[in-house]
């Protein structure tokens, strides 16, 4: 298909699916959190605002988890299909961790999703909430080891290669390589600053359409909270990958800088924009500042950093993509950062739920943080190129032997497949969010909500029937 | 000689895929049952007898994957890779079919019978390319320097095209009883009228498998037909017999739940049956378990995991299932 090769079809097929894929994780990571959250100040203040947060939010999260399922199903089985020879080289790593995941994260989320989606009047409140605990520290677990092993992929390490095949000689090494702290930590809070976004901008949304009520300024105001404790911590947590990255994969911080040769005794400039061109070897149309490269990179104005002059060709990672994606990145991070200081800004001095311009900055932003988890990982994994194990293996003897037919009929039906599927699901989620939260009434009852009995179950969700139909409370204050 | 992690890993994927045939079997049975049952309602309360525990069943299926990743790497890399077309269609199916759950209770009026025939449809193309690639495992491949060496399509042949259509044949069984044992009325009624012609052709296609299998592979016909096996395996056809017999009894007095647990008989004899005939190949024809093994650091490292979380697992699924039990009333729900 247009002239690509089988490798190159192999590879936009597992970067288009997995991209689909880490959209929903991330979201199903935060809001499980922020449901135990909401579950628990209602179990602790009795307050019908946090019940009715929750019930608002689990309807979300159904659907949502359901594509995340759904996705993920193909990515289990697509180093087989895909990758056989890096399943048959390094499946012996990649695989155990793989099952962990399943047996420690996958069948806890699942087994306690039912009784967490339907079992609100099936079991006692303590028990309902133990279950959602449950589902969202599955989700905490499964980014744990899924990234150990993504981490281990980037700076191998704790094994032996015996008769063409990777032998994991120490485990505690092949999990705690050296990336997979900053990995998790970072990847964990982009999860958290990604749903907390996407909460902000559904509250802002409502309230730049008049519906001010309680419940809807609390998720405001909650997203706000976790955002302004969270964006500064991503930045930080980002420098320091970024120089854990340096020391075990120069070639990809090279890239990313659009950084190709030092000048004897000269520090590193930080290039802002330009255009990094792989032939010419060099990066155009540059707007630099002296020095400022050294400074972040080896915190200090002389230090030098390796060029991708100084990687032979065949190792270098493509400069133009990466360039680009950690900048979009890194930008909307510190958007991400001014918007929560402007929220406290607005705390302090009145009219965080009224000021129109702060509102439709959040909404504008609720979907930057998905974005720059889908830019952070263009980032990490087109710079790990051209290896598929870094330093290891090679992304072209990964590849199985399928023909380039083959990979664009399945790349054709996964397109058209994955915009038809998730892109109505998505819709659905917002005419969710768009119905708003509706108020159960004031009392305090043992679990026995009136509207929730009279709601049958629902597969995976607990949601109206008729998205369409107008919701009688909880709009128009 | 110490414990041998090989044969003990393949135990634990031979039981973790029965698992997900057993579990996500009566729920793409369901699907597979959607046509021949017209009432919303009725279809309402189909879906609602498996919603709260699908994910889970499907699980299993990612477990497969997965350790089968870790415990026989090479096995992994050629079959996965060998079944390309047909795994990615079974894919696309489950993926219809999962969001389908969700989405047909979302959906406005008028897309609504959109996504029952998406999960109609979704369930019967899982179940056919699983059952297709079933055939085409049984059959073998093609294996040169420990890579899938055959062609895109060699899975494609009579013989698979038939195990396609027995699955949808016994996920149909399991599916109805499943219903016969959670429903109630009409639909329960429905479901027992539906399942007598389903054992019955449950059974043909049992006995032409048995005899398609040796008849294609000289190796099954002397697992089977030689002197002492025929003595030792015959116990296996003549039960097949015997439980398809009592189901058939026991749908005539208004039946509850023997009908679902003599099935999983029927099924396990049929899976026993399938292990018989190919042991001890994992990559069949002629790659053994033990020489498809994963290194034992990573076999042993697995296992600890496996044998000490599986029960626990199997714990909080019976859970589930005794929080969501009894019959499920038609409009009524879970509330
Ligand atoms: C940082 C987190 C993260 C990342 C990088 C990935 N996943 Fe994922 N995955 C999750 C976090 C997650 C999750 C939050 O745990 C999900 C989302 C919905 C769910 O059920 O669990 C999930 C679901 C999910 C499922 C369905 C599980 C089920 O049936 O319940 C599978 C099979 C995978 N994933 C496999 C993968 C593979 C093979 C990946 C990499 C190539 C991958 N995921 C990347
Ligand atoms: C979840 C978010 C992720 C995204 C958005 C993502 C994105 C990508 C992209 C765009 C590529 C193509 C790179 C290229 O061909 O130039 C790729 C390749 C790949 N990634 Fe990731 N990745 C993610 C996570 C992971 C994880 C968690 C793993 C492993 C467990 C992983 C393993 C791989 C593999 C095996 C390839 C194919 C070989 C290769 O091209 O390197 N990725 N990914
Ligand atoms: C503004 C400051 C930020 C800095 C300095 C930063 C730095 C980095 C660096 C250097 C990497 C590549 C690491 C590697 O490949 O070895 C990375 C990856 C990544 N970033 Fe950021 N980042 C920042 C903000 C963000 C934000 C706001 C998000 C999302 C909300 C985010 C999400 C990600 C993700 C998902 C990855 C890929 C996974 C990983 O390698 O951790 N980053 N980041």
């Amino acid at each position: 298909m247009f002239g690509l090769t089988a490798l190159e079809l192999a590879r936009i097929q597992f970067g288009f699916t997995i991209s689909f894929h880490i959209v929903f994780p991330a979201i199903t990571i935060g809001l499980a959190s922020y449901l135990a959250v909401l579950e628990g100040l209602w179990l602790w203040k009795r307050d019908t605002v946090y019940r009715d947060l929750y019930h608002f939010w689990s309807t979300i999260f159904a659907v949502n988890f359901a594509m995340g399922v759904v996705s993920g199903l193909v990515m289990a089985y697509q180093f087989g299909t895909n990758w056989s020879y890096f399943s048959s080289f390094a499946g012996s790593v990649t695989g155990p961790l793989l099952t962990y995941e399943v047996l420690t994260a996958f069948f806890l989320e699942a087994g306690f999703l039912g009784v967490m989606l339907f079992g609100w009047n099936k079991v006692g409140p303590g028990l309902h909430f133990f279950a959602t605990i449950m589902v969202a520290l599955g989700t905490l677990v499964s980014a744990t080891w899924i990234l150990a092993s993504n981490s281990w992929m980037q700076t191998p390490q704790g094994f032996e290669i015996i008769d063409g095949r990777v032998i994991p000689v120490d485990w505690l090494k092949v999990i705690f390589n050296p990336s997979f702290p900053y990995r998790l930590v970072h990847m964990t809070i982009a999860a958290f600053l990604a749903t907390a976004l996407f909460v902000a901008a559904s509250g802002a949304w409502h309230l730049l359409r008049g519906r001010d009520t309680p419940a809807i300024r609390t998720m405001v105001s909650m997203a706000m909270w976790m955002l302004l404790v969270v964006a500064p911590l991503q930045v930080a947590v980002g420098d320091a990958h970024g120089l854990n990255t340096l020391k075990y994969q120069p070639a990809k911080i090279a890239a990313m800088e659009g950084h190709w040769e030092n000048k004897p005794g000269e520090g590193v400039p930080l290039v802002l924009f330009g255009w990094p061109d792989m032939a010419a070897e060099t990066t155009r149309y540059k707007l630099e500042i002296p020095r400022l490269g050294s400074l972040i990179l080896t915190h200090d104005w002389n230090g030098q950093i390796q060029g991708l002059k100084e990687f032979a060709p065949e190792d270098r990672p493509n400069s133009t993509i990466v360039f680009w994606s950690f900048r979009i990145m890194v930008g909307l991070g510190f958007l991400m950062l001014a918007l929560g200081l402007w929220s406290v800004w607005l705390r302090w001095r009145g009219g965080l739920y009224e000021s129109k311009l702060f509102l439709r900055f959040a909404l504008l932003m609720g979907p930057s943080g998905l974005v720059a988890i889908l830019a952070g990982w263009f980032t990490t994994e087109i710079g790990r190129q051209p290896w598929i194990v870094y330093g290891v293996m090679r992304t072209k003897d990964a590849v199985s032997n399928h023909s380039a037919l083959a990979l664009s009929a399945t790349l054709i039906v996964f397109i058209v497949m994955y915009i038809a599927v998730f892109g109505t699901g998505v819709s659905y989620m917002l005419k969710l969010v768009g119905h708003g939260p509706e108020s159960h009434g004031p009392e305090p009852e043992a679990h026995g909500d009136e509207l929730l009995n009279q709601r049958p179950a629902r597969p995976l969700s607990a949601a109206p029937d008729h998205l369409d139909a107008p919701s009688g409370a909880g709009k128009g204050a | 000689m110490g414990i041998d992690l090989p044969i003990i890993w393949a135990v634990i994927i031979g039981f973790g895929l029965m698992m997900y045939v057993i579990m996500d079997g009566f729920d793409l049975g369901i699907g597979i049952l959607f046509p021949f049952v017209k009432g919303r309602e009725d279809r309402d309360t189909m879906v609602n007898t498996v919603a709260p525990v699908w994910d889970g069943n499907e699980t299993w299926l990612v477990l497969g994957g997965a350790a089968l990743m870790a415990a026989f790497p090479l096995a992994y890399a050629v079959i996965l890779s060998a079944l390309y077309l047909p795994l990615v269609l079974m894919l696309a199916g489950l993926i219809w079919r999962g969001v389908a759950f969700e989405f047909r209770f979302k959906a406005d009026e008028a897309h609504k019978p959109f996504w029952d025939k998406a999960f109609a449809w979704g369930s019967y193309i899982a179940t056919y390319f699983q059952g297709v690639s079933l055939g085409a495992f049984i059959n073998g491949f093609v294996v040169r320097d420990g890579a899938f060496a055959g062609g895109a399509l060699d899975w494609l042949t009579p013989f698979s095209l038939f195990t396609g259509l027995g699955l949808l044949v016994a996920y149909a069984l399991l599916g109805s009883t499943w219903l016969i044992m959670k429903t109630e009325e009409q639909l329960q009624q429905r479901m027992i009228a539906l399942a007598r012609p389903i054992v019955i052709a449950l059974l043909v296609a049992i006995m032409l498998v048995s005899l398609w299998t040796p008849w294609l592979h000289q190796r099954v016909a002397e697992r089977w037909f030689t002197l002492p096996n025929l003595f030792f395996f015959a116990p296996v056809p003549i039960l097949v017999f015997a439980t398809a017999a009592l189901i058939l009894s026991v749908l005539k007095r208004s039946p509850h739940a023997a009908p679902f647990l003599l099935s999983l008989v029927l099924l396990f004899l049929g899976y026993s049956g399938l292990a018989i005939s190919l042991w001890p190949n994992i990559i069949p024809p002629d790659i053994s378990i033990r020489a498809a093994a994963a290194p034992p650091q990573s076999l042993g490292f697995t296992l600890v995991g496996a044998l000490f979380i599986i029960p626990i697992i199997l714990a909080y699924t019976a859970w589930s299932y005794y929080v969501f039990r009894g019959k499920v009333k038609a409009g009524e729900g879970y509330h």
